[in-house]
């Protein structure tokens, strides 16, 4: 597989919300609209990527019987890194996001991708499945959230277009579900064909 | 490179220089970004204030006072002066009856007890609903009125203050919290 594919992968074919079905959780939770979906893709984004790396490059000396402790020590320290980071440049974000950036440790898709993929591949091609699977997550999160706030308060990027309120369900919990059930039957159709 | 065996002295070994690593790390991470944190919650702080007292010249957050509610807490008060005149007081309150957790809110008096302006600085009501009291139609009902002749109350409780639909237990927190500032700022004022 070249690095290109090793790329691409993420964001159709393995994409971690729409075909793996991983890290629902933030998912359902964070996309009430489309920046704040896209903030929390970034941000996991950032944490894939860097312990993708780092896992990579650490794998040969980490003894088998504790990679997992190994492995969470590293996700927990970029997940803080990200924590801190965006709690003094982004204070906004960080406040809509919430209990969900810390939270990050705990995603599947990171420790998935370092127990499934970094492990065993060297430094580059971790990186690059790390920074595809990353914008799987976030481009997923993004169209999820925009269709949500489109639908559910008329507004796109927070600029509203229509007057009064939309169909409210999809801001709540239950649209969540709603909406991503659709969007993942959409894809696989779209893969089907 | 060979795989490095599971030891004991390995395991021991790895998990300590990875785990010291990272606290390395993290301790040149949290002082880069300690002064930025501390002044975006101070700026925020600032903000409300703004927006809910008169134009002021001192520096409200050095004079910060706290009052007790009578509830067994305090709130903090932010006095806004202009040229050593005190021409309003920021007040951080808060209510437990919100609809889902906490609210609190920066409510800004005049001196006599009149509400100048509310803002909203934590909230977690249902999108939609409860969440529009941040919205001036309703939350600028409130202004210019004193809650001694003003009561507090949503016109379902017998009060004066428009509920907003389908959200009646927002809108009482809301004048809960409200009412235990101007509460605390008056048994303050009788000192």
């Amino acid at each position: 597989m070249n690095q290109l594919q090793n790329f691409t992968k993420g964001l159709l074919n393995e994409n971690p919300i729409l075909v793996l079905v991983l890290g629902t959780c933030p998912t359902l939770a964070t996309t009430s609209s489309s920046l704040n979906g896209m903030g929390m893709g970034i941000a996991t984004t950032f944490v894939l990527i860097g312990s993708n790396a780092v896992i990579a490059l650490l794998s040969n000396v980490i003894p088998d019987k504790v990679r997992i402790p190994a492995f969470i020590v590293v996700i927990a320290s970029f997940v803080t890194i990200v924590d801190l980071v965006m709690q003094a440049y982004v204070p906004a974000l960080y406040e809509t996001l919430g209990i969900f950036i810390p939270l990050i440790v705990v995603n599947c898709i990171v420790l998935g991708r370092a127990e499934a993929f970094a492990s065993k591949n060297n430094v580059l091609t971790s990186l690059i499945d790390g920074a595809g699977m990353g914008l799987g997550f976030t481009l997923a999160l993004g169209v999820l959230g925009a269709f949500r706030e489109i639908v559910g308060s008329g507004a796109i990027f927070g600029y509203k277009f229509i007057q009064g309120d939309g169909v409210l369900i999809f801001v709540l919990a239950p649209g969540a579900f709603l909406a991503l059930g659709y969007l993942i039957a959409l894809v696989n159709r779209i893969k089907k064909t | 490179m060979a795989k490095t065996e599971s030891t004991f002295r390995n395991m021991v070994l790895s998990l300590t220089l990875i785990s010291m690593g990272a606290s390395a790390c993290l301790g040149f991470v949290y002082e880069l970004t300690k002064g930025p944190i501390e002044l975006s919650i101070l700026n925020k702080k600032l903000d409300a204030i703004k927006q809910v007292v008169p134009e002021f010249t001192n520096n409200p957050n050095d004079e910060m006072f706290r009052l007790p509610t009578g509830e067994g807490d305090s709130l903090d008060i932010y006095p806004a002066k202009r040229d050593g005149e005190i021409i309003g007081y920021a007040i951080s309150t808060y209510t437990k009856k919100g609809f889902s957790g906490n609210i609190s809110l920066m409510a800004g008096f005049n001196p006599d007890g009149t509400i100048i302006n509310i803002t909203i600085l934590e909230q977690k009501e249902t999108p939609g609903l409860g969440t529009k009291m941040a919205e001036p139609a309703f939350k600028e009902q409130f202004n210019g009125k004193n809650p001694a002749e003003f009561s507090l109350k949503v016109s379902k409780d017998g009060g004066p203050v428009d509920a907003i639909t389908a959200a009646t237990i927002s809108s009482r927190a809301f004048c809960d919290a409200v009412q235990r500032a101007y509460n605390t700022l008056q048994k303050g004022g009788q000192k």
